[in-house]
């Protein structure tokens, strides 16, 4: 199943090396060769429009789409949208957060299942974990404002069970948001993870276990470390774009659910250009410091 | 550890397995479910009977088709323009070192690691800069999905290219195949299933996409955004129809490849 590699970063490092030969010179050529359409592409559809979005984000304020902007340097945007937005800020790394902690919970044992214990129904689960996407991203999470519902039968029975009071709700609440961001990002979770486990030679777990360690020892001090890529991989790959959603918020929550998306989203169509590039801006400088830091003490320098 | 013991705790992971994977499954079943629906009203959110109704005509709705068939467009040019874009990059960077490559793989890796959001509004920041804010519409949108297609079809076909054994193209070499004979019948053919995962992985991100679409979109409605506008006016169930649909055809594609895949391997190598 090659698309679950894929997916994986971690699963892709430690590229083989080229092949011996010859006209080294001439074989740089043929890289540049190759890599300046692409290149090119990425240069000025990524690199040059996060410059203009740093850029925007230091436009006066006062100026609008129709009457152009002036550059002022005004570093004030940033201040304010701080001093404005923190709350919704702060909400959303923690609800990515949560989520991510809530995927490798439900990820790992089904990865785990996947390579060790699923025998010849092993493509098949992979099929099973990749085919939600099939459907829409929107559509599914619509969905889920069925399944969790003040009439559907979940919400019923945990009323019934006293677990939820008898006005309780499961639906526009931050349970529901967190559901849903889990729910949406957990392939991108299992994926990395599967083709990390999948590498790991069933002997050492065989070897652990003739050396007397437990199983959990086993696992503890043999398993777990050698799917570590595979794990920093999907934790990267859920996190940071469960930070950046909006559409869980906006769908299964309620207005004080709302996470930073939510608020750039809603810049951008008032026309607060400024404002909104601020806060785009200093949601991916957030990300990155704390993808690095996380990096850094994970171990896994080389990710791709 | 008892056999007993070990026993229980296999089926244990294999049971947790199976019940997560049901989590990922339950809102498919309700898509399909509810693309039954006879909807009592458009903000019903309940099953109020069966009917086939919906299916007989999926185009009522207004507009949905066209935002299907703008989409089903758009994704099939991003599918072309990254894959093969990726192809080149993947070769570029898996099969040669130059000076940098550290830095390409990084700057191919980073458009993967920004959210949506911020790569969405730096688009819009540059076609804003660039004076384009009147002109949004198919052109960015196409250029938005290209983009972020791009990083992902780079990894997926990058992965099969370190998974082949570099010895095989040094064989077709010492038999006298010149460097393009090489590559024509032994390294893309190889490559190929890796191409085509790309294409599929491209096709379904760019068909999906909301946030990136709905910041550059201008006046064109893609699915995602019709979806989206629906959830806040009332859905009709037709839209279940839709994803019902996708489903399956993308359920057929991948089964009809993992078969072909199966009869190949069972073929006599020559």
């Amino acid at each position: 199943m090659s698309l679950a590699h894929g997916i994986a970063p971690g699963g892709a490092a430690g590229a083989p090396a080229a092949p011996p030969g010859p006209g080294g010179r001439r074989r740089t050529r043929t890289a540049l060769l190759l890599l300046a359409l692409p290149l090119t592409w990425l240069f000025v559809f990524f690199v040059v429009p996060l410059v203009s979005l740093v850029s925007t984000s230091l436009y006066d304020p006062t100026g609008s789409l129709e009457s152009g902007y002036a550059m002022t340097g005004e570093v004030r945007n940033y201040l304010v949208v701080l001093g404005d937005y923190r709350e919704q800020l702060v909400r959303s790394l923690v609800y990515a957060g949560i989520a991510t902690v809530a995927c490798i919970a439900l990820a790992y044992p089904l990865a785990y299942a996947i390579a060790f214990k699923a025998g010849r129904w092993r493509n098949l689960m992979l099929v099973a974990v990749i085919a939600p996407f099939f459907t829409s991203f929107l559509i599914r999470t619509l969905s889920w404002q069925l399944i969790l519902g003040d009439q559907a039968w979940i919400a019923d029975g945990l009323r019934w069970l006293q677990v939820l009071d008898a006005d309780g709700r499961l639906l526009s609440t931050p349970f529901a948001v967190v559901t849903g961001l889990t729910y949406n990002f957990l392939p991108f979770m299992v994926l990395p993870l599967y083709a990390s486990l999948e590498k790991v030679d069933p002997r050492l777990m065989e070897a652990g276990a003739d050396l007397y360690a437990s199983p959990f020892t086993t696992f503890r001090k043999v398993t777990l470390p050698l799917s570590l890529p595979g794990l920093v991989a999907g934790t990267l790959l859920t996190f940071i774009p469960a930070a950046g959603d909006y559409i869980n918020a906006e769908l299964l929550g309620n207005p004080s659910t709302q996470m930073i998306g939510n608020v750039i989203q809603n810049l951008f169509e008032g026309g607060s250009y400024p404002e909104a590039a601020a806060l785009s801006v200093t949601l991916m400088l957030l990300i990155t410091a704390m993808v690095l830091v996380y990096i850094r003490r994970a171990g896994t320098e080389e990710l791709v | 550890m008892t056999r007993l013991g070990r026993c229980l705790s296999d089926h244990l992971v294999l049971g947790i397995g199976v019940l997560v994977l049901l989590y990922l499954l339950t809102p498919v079943f309700v898509v399909v479910l509810m693309s039954f629906n006879d909807q009592a009203s458009r903000i019903s959110y309940q099953f109020d009977g069966f009917t086939l109704d919906n299916w007989r005509s999926p185009c009522e709705p207004n507009g949905l088709c066209e935002s299907v068939s703008l989409s089903i467009r758009i994704a099939l040019l991003a599918t072309l323009a990254a894959t093969g874009l990726a192809t080149l990059m993947a070769f570029a960077l898996a099969r040669h070192r130059f000076r940098g490559r550290a830095g390409v793989n990084v700057l191919t890796f980073l458009p993967m690691a920004s959210p949506e959001i911020v790569m969405g509004s730096s688009l819009l920041a540059l076609f804003v800069t660039a004076g384009m804010a009147g002109s949004l519409g198919f052109w960015t949108i196409l250029v938005a999905h290209i983009l972020f297609c791009l990083s992902f079809a780079v990894v997926t076909i990058k992965a099969r290219l370190a998974g082949l054994d570099p010895r095989l193209e040094q064989a077709a070499m010492d038999l006298y195949a010149n460097e393009w004979q090489t590559f024509r019948k032994v390294t893309l053919p190889l490559v190929f299933p890796g191409i085509l995962a790309a294409a599929l992985l491209s096709f379904s991100l760019s068909f999906d996409d909301f946030i990136i679409t709905n910041l550059n979109a201008g006046q064109e409605v893609t699915f995602p955004m019709y979806v989206w506008g629906a959830a806040q006016r009332g859905v009709p169930p037709q839209i279940n129809v839709v994803g019902t649909i996708m489903f399956f055809a993308a359920l057929s594609l991948v089964v009809i490849g993992e078969l072909n895949n199966r009869r190949r391997s069972r073929l006599p190598k020559g």
